[in-house]
């Protein structure tokens, strides 16, 4: 059955702000078909960097459509450096928490942002630094370092549920487990 | 809300002729069936009956059947036993689509035990490359192992002339028929496997009731070492009330498998002309002849499967879905993954199966509720935009 909370029942069956936006001066599209979830944000920025608008067109499941719709609503108003600031773990408290196992849909809503700001601002996201560790989901060991720090995950298991790397082929656990380590033998 | 069950594949709901069947043993008759008194020989005398019963549903002998808790489990004693028959030969055959009661097996066995498994491949409709399968069987097989109908799409497989190649070769060879088992007529006799699983919940009886056919001759040794019950070839006492449930189901099955070919398949043969014409961008998983008359496995473009189901499961709707986002792991299905179906459709794909209590009405929900649903998610898709594919 699902676990998910009234909050993200409710944005899925209700999503907001959904569609393109008219308009809109910066989108940030993370993910993809093959993936199995992927999201594009489209953002209404005025002169002073604040967001008026914002819309989301997502193909994922309930707690990626969720997560889209919380993201949306969160922003609007914010300013780019405000927004900026957003974690992942903003998306998910605002939905009354995730199931472990889709934390990569709040991972999602957090990329797009990011490549939306980016976007807007004309900065180049450049290649991703660190070498990649998982090739099924384009994630690098700077990520999962990141990951990994900031959410105290312990196992490849917690990696996979928040970046989705290692829940494809598999083929890149045994490097993801050594990332773990290094990061916890560093303390 | 009522609910409209199409999920059958999953598992059945349990007759009420088996309910029956078994209530007294569930109350009163709560004899040993090993005890030598009347009132725990009654007992014993009934499990003799289902026994015949399920022997009667696959033409084997009552002697060839093991009674088991479940599924997973006939399917370990079947491979366990061949282990222990031929404990030099160190190499396995079997499929890349099976069910993970016995795939996760042949994992551990190949990375603890040091054997060989041989994955043979299917294609886009989920047959197997037989060449390969037969040059793969070697002196140095144990076992080939295969299921006769798969879970997901209902593809059937040739059983009948594989088993027959392994008996050639004098190479052991099970099949797991828990989904073929009520579905189509199975025959142990003429399709000459060795040893054959069942599932009771399969086929409308409870769960955590397994059979496993053994042909007669074949040394078998048990998975769960202890008592004498099942002739040594399953220790412990034996699950009665299911047991007995399990017989009436089979003598159920096989009278209602006329049904199966007939209104069963005409029901999914509609729902499955409906929604493929009344949903674009939409298509069947699997061949469309040899399969399971039950299943319907179809997949929507530019749709994610979990965001179907549960759409669905608010209009009370029970199927399911081969994606990723509904099993835990991120991956689309393995079967799906196998017949190297797009990953445009694989997300999106929901299994449909039907058992003879469905009915026209409720394919009509269903193709009632699903059509806007579809259009509902697609309007929130980035890959779908005017009808189409972007
Ligand atoms: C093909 C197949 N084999 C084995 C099983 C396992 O049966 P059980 O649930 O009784 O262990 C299932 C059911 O999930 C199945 O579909
Ligand atoms: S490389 Fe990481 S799952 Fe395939």
């Amino acid at each position: 059955m699902w676990d998910y909370t009234d909050q993200v029942k409710d944005h899925f069956l209700k999503p907001r702000n959904v569609g393109e936006l008219e308009g809109a001066n910066a989108i940030g599209e993370t993910g993809s078909l093959n993936c199995g979830d992927a999201l594009r944000l489209y953002l209404k920025v005025n002169e002073n960097e604040r967001i008026l608008d914002a819309s989301f067109m997502t193909f994922g499941c309930a707690s990626a459509v969720a997560s889209s719709s919380a993201l949306t609503e969160i922003i609007k108003g914010m300013t780019l450096d405000e927004a900026a600031k957003l974690t992942n773990d903003d998306i998910s408290d605002y939905l009354g928490g995730l199931p472990k196992a889709k934390m990569h849909c709040s991972v999602m809503g957090q990329s797009a942002l990011k490549k939306a700001i980016a976007n807007y601002r004309g900065v180049q996201i450049l290649e991703k630094p660190g070498q990649m560790v998982c090739e099924c989901f384009d994630v690098t060991d700077f990520e999962i370092i990141d990951a990994v720090k900031a959410n105290g995950l312990k196992t490849t298991e917690d990696v996979t549920n928040y970046l989705k790397a290692g829940g494809g082929c598999g083929q890149c656990l045994d490097r993801i487990e050594e990332v773990i380590e290094s990061v916890k033998a560093k303390g | 809300m009522k609910i409209v069950y199409a999920d059958n594949n999953a598992t059945t709901k349990v007759a009420d002729e088996v309910i029956a069947e078994m209530l007294p043993y569930l109350g009163e008759l709560y004899g040993n069936p090993s005890s030598m008194h009347t009132f725990g020989g009654q007992v014993g005398k009934k499990i003799q009956q289902a026994r015949q019963r399920v022997a009667d549903f696959i033409n084997a002998d009552p002697d060839e059947i093991v009674f088991t808790s479940c599924g997973t489990e006939s399917d370990n004693a079947a491979i366990n036993a061949a282990i222990n028959a031929f404990p030099d030969k160190k190499h396995i055959i079997t499929s890349n689509v099976e069910h993970p009661a016995i795939n996760n097996l042949y994992k551990h066995l190949q990375k603890t035990k040091g054997y060989e498994v041989t994955f043979v491949p299917v294609d886009e409709k989920g047959f197997l490359d037989l060449d390969l399968l037969y040059k793969s069987m070697s002196d140095n097989t144990a076992i080939v192992s295969l299921m006769w109908a798969n879970n997901e799409t209902g593809v059937l497989f040739p059983i009948e002339e594989i088993a027959k190649k392994a008996n050639e070769k004098g190479i052991l060879f099970h099949t797991d028929a828990v989904q073929a088992a009520g579905k189509i007529p199975i025959d142990v006799k003429k399709t000459g496997v060795d040893m054959l699983s069942l599932s009771g919940h399969k086929i409308h009886a409870p769960k955590g009731i397994g059979v496993l056919y053994v042909k007669k001759g074949f040394k078998f040794s048990p998975l769960l070492i202890g008592g004498h019950q099942e002739k040594g070839r399953r220790g412990g006492t034996e699950n009665t009330v299911s047991i007995i449930g399990l017989g009436k189901a089979c003598e159920l099955a096989k009278a209602n498998l006329p049904i199966m070919d007939t209104r069963v398949r005409e029901l999914r043969d509609y729902l499955q002309t409906q929604l493929l014409e009344k949903i674009p961008g939409s298509s069947v998983n699997g061949d469309l002849e040899q399969r399971l008359p039950s299943t319907l496995y179809i997949g929507f473009d530019a749709v994610e499967g979990e965001s179907i189901l549960l759409m669905l499961d608010r209009e009370g709707i029970c199927a399911s879905s081969g994606s990723a986002c509904t099993s835990g792991s991120l991956d689309p299905s393995h079967v799906l993954m196998a017949m190297k179906v797009p990953f445009k459709s694989a997300h999106g794909s929901i299994r449909f199966s039907l058992s003879h209590y469905n009915t026209k009405e409720e394919m009509d929900i269903i193709i009632n509720t699903l059509v806007p649903v579809i259009q509902n998610l697609r309007d929130m898709s980035p890959f779908w935009k005017d009808g189409k594919m972007v």
